[in-house]
């Protein structure tokens, strides 16, 4: 396959970037989008120049790392994977390929194609997670009876692994389905319900302090979503922070 | 808890923005009501039922609390509104080269705000005509009550030098108002965190019929009205 890539550059965090357009050619069908941009770099590399810099981890859609706005679309034009997960067969011979990186000023660029992504990690650390005396005798989890359709529903929210999609696809970058995510695979579970309303509270402050946008439930993050985090748990965050607000002594 | 509290926070913003539009869903369905008095019911019984519908309207106590209720609705769902959009616009300050927006979400979802403004402009332009004229201006007078049959009717007339742009405007701000509906009214239920397997669809589908229904008869007033006087 021959392609060209419309591909985002930019030196550093205050560079004011710019896209530059490279042919490739000899693209196999069968390469990983990846493994397509390893053979970009490559060839920039043999031609003395400076390669893209883009963010990639396992490479198995598991990770969360690989971020790239392909086509208009997080992670590409297909639906329910990662960027490494996307194939070159979705692509047809002498395609022009447009990549660009997640866009919020939350997320601020880095170079290039990567993005810096530790909001997520302080929207985490402000209340995603459940306190627990760990020292001696803990609990068996299995102990505590949970309803299966519960568990289930905890662990397809739990399934997230903050990649950033749904604040890139969002027109406001709202990180709602993300931050929702988050709330609710605790807000399901025995186990979250001593520091549900506090939690709540805290993840939502931390989120608005980050500088995300509103959301306007146009529903765009959950169809992007690598995952399938869906907008129950949007509306399950809506209703448990306006009754943890209320609430509130 | 909250460190910002719950007023200033994204999701309160929401809130109002929900509870404000829901309410005004509500407005819309009382005014429909009243304004398909113009068509049920033809010459003097249709002329003095409407008069009294405005005059009731203008001065039952209950009525004008409710009035003051919908003008605060307008108020804050159009001062948030602005709010959200000047917020959603300063949290991606560099947009996409390229964004494919129509492969993830419907065009009404993405355009509240353009169709907002359409649907606020036409307001402007409505109440001027109607609301302020039988407030404060002067009015014909039938059988003693303030003609505002009259004044409609005449407004939407082919002999009105701006009678066919009117009803042009008017069908075209219902449709701003259909779509902006269509995303709008189950929405609202979502930013309240009202979310059910069972009562979702139900509510989507009875949203859907409001955006279609309540426009559509709202619009089909003018076009009638100046029709049958051609």
């Amino acid at each position: 396959m021959d392609l060209t890539l419309k591909v985002w550059r930019q030196n550093g965090p205050n560079d004011k970037g710019r896209i530059e357009t490279y042919p490739v050619s000899g693209v196999s069908p069968d390469m990983s989008f990846l493994e397509m941009m390893d053979m970009l770099n490559d060839q920039i590399i043999r031609d003395g120049g400076d390669p893209v810099a883009f963010d990639h981890d396992c490479r198995e859609g598991i990770c969360g790392m690989c971020s790239m706005f392909i086509n208009g679309e997080a992670h590409g034009p297909n639906r329910g994977v990662t960027t490494c997960q996307l194939h070159m067969r979705s692509f047809k011979d002498g395609d022009t390929i447009t990549i660009e990186p997640w866009r919020a000023s939350a997320f601020p660029v880095l170079k290039d194609l990567a993005v810096d992504r530790s909001a997520f990690d302080r929207v985490i650390q402000a209340g995603g997670y459940i306190s627990v005396n760990t020292s001696g005798e803990t609990l068996d989890a299995n102990a505590i009876p949970v309803p299966k359709a519960q568990a289930d529903e905890a662990f397809n929210a739990a399934t997230c692994i903050g990649c950033g999609a749904c604040v890139a696809t969002c027109k406001n970058a709202s990180a709602m389905l993300f931050v929702s995510a988050k709330v609710s695979q605790f807000a399901l579970l025995p186990q979250g319900q001593p520091e549900r309303a506090t939690r709540v509270q805290r993840m939502v402050d931390q989120m608005d302090k980050e500088g995300f946008g509103n959301c306007t439930n146009t529903g765009a993050c959950a169809v992007e979503c690598p995952k399938g985090i869906d907008l129950s748990n949007i509306a399950r965050m809506n209703r448990d922070f306006l009754s943890a607000s209320a609430s509130e002594e | 808890m909250s460190n910002t509290g719950i007023l200033k926070s994204s999701l309160a913003k929401k809130y109002v923005m929900a509870l404000t539009g829901l309410f005004l869903c509500l407005f819309l369905a009382g005014h429909l009501a009243g304004n398909l008095q113009l068509i049920l019911k033809t010459g003097e019984a249709g002329q003095q039922a409407f008069n009294e519908y405005a005059e009731f309207m203008t001065t039952f106590p209950l009525v004008k609390l409710l009035s003051y209720l919908t003008y605060a609705s307008v108020l804050f769902h159009v001062i948030d509104g602005i709010v959200l959009s000047m917020q959603n616009r300063k949290a991606r300050p560099v947009g996409y080269v390229k964004e494919n927006g129509a492969a993830n979400a419907k065009w009404s979802s993405r355009n509240m705000g353009i169709l907002g403004t359409i649907i606020l402009v036409f307001l402007v332009s409505h109440m001027q005509t109607f609301w302020y004229k039988m407030h404060f201006g002067a009015m014909p007078i039938h059988n003693g009550l303030k003609d505002l049959h009259t004044v409609v009717v005449e407004f939407f007339s082919p002999d009105n030098s701006i009678g066919l742009i009117a009803v042009v405007g008017y069908v075209l701000a219902q449709a701003a108002l259909a779509f902006h509906l269509s995303h709008g009214f189950q929405s609202g239920f979502q930013s309240l965190g009202v979310r059910h397997a069972k009562y979702t669809p139900v509510i989507e589908k009875a949203g859907m019929a409001f955006a279609l229904l309540v426009p559509a008869l709202f619009a089909a007033i003018p076009v009638f009205l100046y029709i049958t006087q051609l």
